[in-house]
């Protein structure tokens, strides 16, 4: 007698009422993973695949052969672009609640993947973000006033009320249009990354995307096409551990990691401990030069954890115990880097308060000023004629018509 | 003036472009060194480079999200899927993507691409190799459609393509590829070598997007076509021996609704004809502008011939096919109506 197939359905290790359990999610010494050269055979390195680079070990201390890239000056830097990103999220979230806005998308405990990451590029390059790197404009310096009149789509948002909040553009800081779609952005930075060689250009292009989205089939499209043309591209997976309710086990499935599904289209993959900003900063610098010098695709994969809701309109404690943030092996990417630059004597609490409040202060200024020109239910707001326009060079016939009609 | 078939002209137009531009590039499923399951990009490889002209992966959605990057960094992608039927896992980047970026980033990127497909039935290829999806991109607010019915507009409207600052589809009916197809399948096609608009100037022009032509000028019956059913238009209204003015409308957005408008006023009837199924399809965006803008000088309903509202079948082509038949028909009925 055969016995009947059994159907298997993953399920996180614990849900809302249990103790939060990562023991799962083995965590190797900081400073235990080796550097290679950027030269590699990709072949040489699967098992950075299934590790997690770490520089900042439990003590604070910079450790290992990733270590030592970063300036005490730069690292404050980082230091205060993951502040004044957590201090945007958390007035804008308020922002929401207070009705100023329809929605919001915040970075909570994710703050040094991409703040970290915007440091390792240059001048010219571009990512291809998704709704969470908010933190590449912020490190680069993109007005906040700018980002603000954005989300309160009012009369001063560069995207003239047309785009869901969060869903900023900015070729200037090498940032695409994000698109709200999932997966669609990650073969078009393979793309553009391809048109920068075929230029004979020495740009280089990032993709981003979260780890559920990795089982959308664009996924797939990008690695193929970068792997195929060896395009100068970093291609980022975010796994911040859930995607809105549904844990990362259901889009990883039985490889892993999610940095090995770059294994089998032969892209070095590299996990990162997406919590250390040291760690995050190498492991992009190392790819990024990897990318320049024709060496082709990385995958990196950031570990890290959503220690916020999804968006406004999610409640997590529906679906995963209310504690288990507290309880993520890999900390708070502030307390750490915080932690490390006290060690290393150029911070300490007293002027980490201090910068908090300077911070906090310098947030309010920029959303008094941005509300200035309004906020999605107040004030002015993008006039109804931009609605028609911009949707092609040169407006066709039939929608002057339209425009016409609607009496603008 | 050399005469070419729609392939070369197609051919021609992209190579025109390629060596004014270098920013043009060319790829797709058996693009690069084969030049193209219809030979479309023969030689471009050769002449060009690897670079600029080059195979690609079976992935639609790579090809085509690849482009919008590309166009995203300053190149002007013109890139192939292989059959009309095979781009839906390009939908998503095309109608979310390609149509959009321009207007959701306010100008800040857009996406001069242009894809390219052949579409429509007539050469035994099932249901996989015959379809006509124009109504799913003329649906989509950001996207051009275009359809050439010939070698001097194909070459034209291609390199406008090209040059234009927005992503356009660019459906090129395979039946036409080397003659002008009237549906009489059992017949020998006559080559273009033989048809006047199978002239083809040598170098750049371009024909304009959204202007319609006046194939068959006459005052009973407005015919409103595009592709291959430009030819069996004309072929019925010899038949019926109907005076029917058939205007092959080139661009399906922009559409150009003057020229429309002016030719039903004149003749106060009108006859939709597309290969692609009826129901949702573009006629009824036709038959209802005709409607709206021609009412009072209407003499009779406005009729559709289309494909049915089935798959396209293989052995069933030629019933499934709008041939002069059919069209022959609906013109008596209007004449008659």
């Amino acid at each position: 007698m055969t016995d009947a197939l059994r159907f298997h359905v993953p399920e996180p290790e614990v849900r809302p009422g249990g103790a939060p359990d990562f023991s799962n999610v083995p965590i190797p010494k900081a400073g235990s993973v080796p550097r290679p050269p950027i030269d590699v055979d990709p072949r040489d390195i699967r098992d950075l695949a299934f590790s997690i680079i770490r520089v900042l070990n439990r003590s604070g201390e910079a450790v290992g052969p990733w270590a030592g890239l970063l300036t005490d000056d730069e690292l404050l830097e980082g230091l205060r672009h993951m502040m004044t990103l957590r201090a945007f999220d958390a007035r804008m979230q308020m922002a929401q609640r207070q009705g100023k806005t329809s929605f919001y998308m915040q970075h909570l405990g994710e703050e040094a993947v991409a703040t970290a990451f915007r440091k390792a590029l240059q001048p010219g390059d571009m990512n291809f973000p998704t709704y969470r790197q908010a933190g590449l404009l912020i490190a680069d310096g993109y007005p906040m006033v700018t980002m603000m009149n954005q989300i309160y789509s009012n009369e001063a948002d560069p995207l003239k009320g047309r785009q869901l909040p969060i869903m900023y553009s900015s070729k200037e800081h090498g940032f695409f249009s994000i698109s709200g779609n999932l997966a669609t952005q990650y073969v078009q930075a393979v793309g553009w990354a391809m048109a920068s060689a075929i230029s004979g250009d020495t740009k280089i292009a990032a993709g981003w995307i979260g780890d559920g989205s990795t089982a959308e089939s664009d996924f797939h499209s990008a690695l193929v096409f970068a792997s195929t043309y060896k395009a100068p591209v970093i291609l980022n997976v975010v796994n911040n551990q859930w995607a809105i309710s549904t844990f990362q086990g259901i889009a990883r499935g039985g490889a892993g990691t999610f940095a090995a599904r770059g294994l089998g289209f032969g892209i070095p993959a590299l996990r990162v401990d997406g919590n250390d900003y040291l760690a995050v900063h190498a492991v992009a610098k190392w790819a990024a030069e990897r990318a320049r010098a024709n060496f082709g695709p990385t995958l990196i994969e950031h570990v890290t954890y959503r220690a916020g809701a999804h968006s406004t309109s999610d409640d997590p404690s529906a679906y995963r115990p209310k504690a288990e943030s507290d309880a993520w092996p890999l900390g708070d990417p502030i307390v750490r880097l915080k932690n490390h630059l006290v060690l290393r004597g150029v911070w300490s609490d007293e002027r980490h308060a201090q910068a908090e409040a300077e911070i906090l202060d310098t947030v309010i200024a920029a959303q008094r000023e941005a509300e200035k020109h309004g906020t999605l239910h107040s004030g002015n707001k993008p006039s109804v004629r931009d609605m028609f326009e911009g949707l092609y060079a040169e407006m066709p016939p039939h929608l002057r018509r339209q425009r016409q009609q609607a009496g603008v | 003036m050399p005469r070419k078939t729609m392939i070369e002209a197609i051919r021609d137009a992209m190579d025109v472009s390629m060596g004014r531009d270098e920013k043009v590039v060319v790829f797709g499923e058996d693009v690069g060194f084969f030049g193209g399951v219809f030979r479309c990009t023969q030689g471009l490889q050769a002449k060009y480079g690897k670079s600029r002209c080059f195979d690609a992966p079976i992935n639609e959605s790579g090809i085509v999200g690849t482009a919008i990057g590309m166009a995203a960094y300053g190149l002007r992608p013109c890139v192939e899927i292989q059959f009309a039927d095979y781009m839906y896992p390009a939908y998503d980047q095309l109608t979310q993507e390609a149509a959009r970026i321009r207007y959701r980033s306010n100008g800040d990127f857009t996406c001069p691409i242009v894809v390219r497909m052949p579409t429509g039935g007539g050469i035994f290829g099932g249901q996989t190799h015959s379809q006509s999806p124009e109504a799913l991109f003329t649906h989509v607010s950001g996207l051009k459609t275009v359809v050439p019915s010939n070698p001097h507009d194909a070459k034209g409207l291609l390199i406008a393509a090209i040059e234009d600052p927005d992503p356009v589809i660019f459906l090129e009916p395979k039946r036409l590829y080397n003659g002008p197809f009237d549906g009489h399948h059992e017949r020998p096609v006559t080559a273009w070598s033989k048809h006047e608009l199978g002239e083809v100037p040598d170098g750049h022009y371009t024909v304009p997007l959204g202007k319609a032509a006046v194939r068959r000028p006459g005052s009973a019956v407005t015919v409103l076509a595009y592709g291959t059913m430009v030819y069996v238009a004309q072929a019925a209204a010899e038949e019926t021996g109907i005076d029917a003015e058939v205007i092959d409308l080139r661009t399906l957005l922009p559409l150009d609704l003057d020229a429309i408008v002016a030719s039903v006023k004149k003749t106060g009837r009108c006859v939709v004809v597309h290969e692609a199924t009826m129901t949702s399809g573009f006629g009824a965006e036709l038959a209802a502008l005709v409607q709206e803008h021609c009412f009072y000088h209407l003499e009779a309903p406005v009729a559709r011939v289309a494909g049915w509202d089935t798959p396209y079948p293989h052995a069933q082509e030629w019933d499934y096919f709008p041939g002069p038949a059919r069209v022959g028909r609906a013109l008596i009925e209007t004449m008659e109506a």
